[in-house]
């Protein structure tokens, strides 16, 4: 599936992060001067508990290549099993993924404290290479169709 | 409540494929609380085909929208005129919906569930048939279990010899014995007599059997 100039894809990213531990772990990196890459775009939930099926398929819709969830350790959720929960959704969401015909790679749950600045920057930096290496998203359906997929990613 | 069941996304597009304009629209009561087809499963599965439509490189123009009860004309007519306007309509209400929509409405109006049984919600994402909608009840004299919706053999004069030593029932290990249920509620209710009655077979042709479909007719509310 990939295509020539690929190597040069910067996939765009979001990242749905838990206030307590992700979100300040990424806050952590920045403080650290830790790099990541600059394409991934953070938004911050108050817990992943929050976190609903229809925010990552409408990430996607929007346009963005590969999605990141990241809540807190298990056992260390704020709310006891957000993060649980949160985890339980991702897997239906890939299921669902397959089912549309995206690879279900482009979505992936973490687990990290908020002292892992150093963890969020690797799993930014993975998240990256993997979805690089699967290509833009909307891939297929641009050959296919140029004008609809033009019209659609909003 | 109607439980039902979403069908796999893949029947979905297959029977949509034709269709450019679409309106799926989900029903605000029973498959709501069965998180099968109300206000938030609309906005997922609109998501869903737009996105996989993308994929297959074919544009797809949805509407969304969801009615306060779809087998009620009256919570169907605000949306006539963007159903008009549409090409199909996909619905998430139960089968009764789609079948007032279908009666309505002069294009095709698709299901995106299996429609199941009738339900309680056990505890938070399970449902469990309670109620078999035979037509002729008798909870009064079961202590409040059906036998024919929850006994694997519908037994009226139950338990069978089948009953395992835990209460389970011999069909399937994780089923509670329906009869063991009747019993032990009829003893808290000091009712054990009820179960000394031999309870006659039941009129079937109060289920299905009268041919076509039942209808339940009010005089005094016609207009
Ligand atoms: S259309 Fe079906 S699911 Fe909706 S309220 Fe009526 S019976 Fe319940
Ligand atoms: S064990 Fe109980 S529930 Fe199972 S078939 Fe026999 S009577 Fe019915």
């Amino acid at each position: 599936m990939p295509e020539v100039g690929q190597e040069n894809f910067e996939p765009r990213l979001v990242a749905f992060c838990c206030h307590y531990c992700a979100f300040a772990a990424a806050d952590l990196a920045g403080v650290l001067r830790l790099k990541y890459p600059s394409n991934v775009r953070i938004i911050r939930l108050p817990c992943t508990g929050k976190l609903d099926a229809l925010y990552l398929l409408k990430a996607f819709e929007v346009g963005v290549d590969g999605v990141m969830v990241a809540g807190c350790l298990e056992g260390s959720c704020h709310f006891i099993s957000g993060n649980l929960r949160a985890k339980k959704r991702v897997q239906a969401t890939q299921e669902l993924l397959k089912r549309i015909g995206i690879e279900q790679e482009r979505l992936e749950f973490f687990n990290l404290s908020s002292a892992q600045g150093n963890r969020f920057a690797q799993i930014a930096h993975e998240m990256t290479l993997r979805v690089r290496a699967l290509g833009p998203l909307h891939h297929a359906a641009l050959a296919a169709n140029p004008a609809a997929v033009a019209k659609g990613s909003g | 409540m109607i439980v039902a069941d979403q069908k796999p996304l893949e029947e979905i597009l297959q029977m949509l494929a034709s269709y450019k304009r679409v309106l799926v629209l989900g029903c605000q009561s029973c498959v709501a609380v069965c998180m099968a087809g109300g206000e938030k499963e609309v906005g997922i599965m609109a998501s869903a085909i737009r996105l996989a439509r993308r994929q297959q490189g074919r544009d797809v123009e949805i509407v969304e929208g969801a009615a306060k009860r779809q087998c009620d004309d009256e919570f169907n007519e605000p949306f006539a005129g963007t159903i008009e306007k549409q090409e199909a309509v996909l619905s998430l209400a139960c089968g009764v919906g789609v079948n007032k929509l279908s009666e309505r409405f002069a294009l095709p109006i698709l299901p995106a569930l299996n429609t199941r049984f009738f339900g309680e919600v056990e505890r938070q994402g399970v449902w469990t048939e309670v109620c078999a909608g035979c037509g002729q009840c008798i909870l009064h004299l079961t202590g409040g279990i059906c036998p024919i919706a929850r006994c694997a053999k519908n037994l009226l004069n139950g338990p069978c010899g089948g009953v395992r030593d835990d209460g389970t029932c011999e069909v399937k290990p994780d089923l509670q014995c329906a009869w063991i249920l009747i019993y032990n509620r009829l003893q808290q209710l000091n009712r054990l007599d009820y179960l000394a009655e031999i309870m006659p077979a039941k009129d079937w042709s109060a289920d299905r059997a009268g041919g076509g479909p039942r209808k339940r007719v009010r005089e005094d509310m016609m207009l």
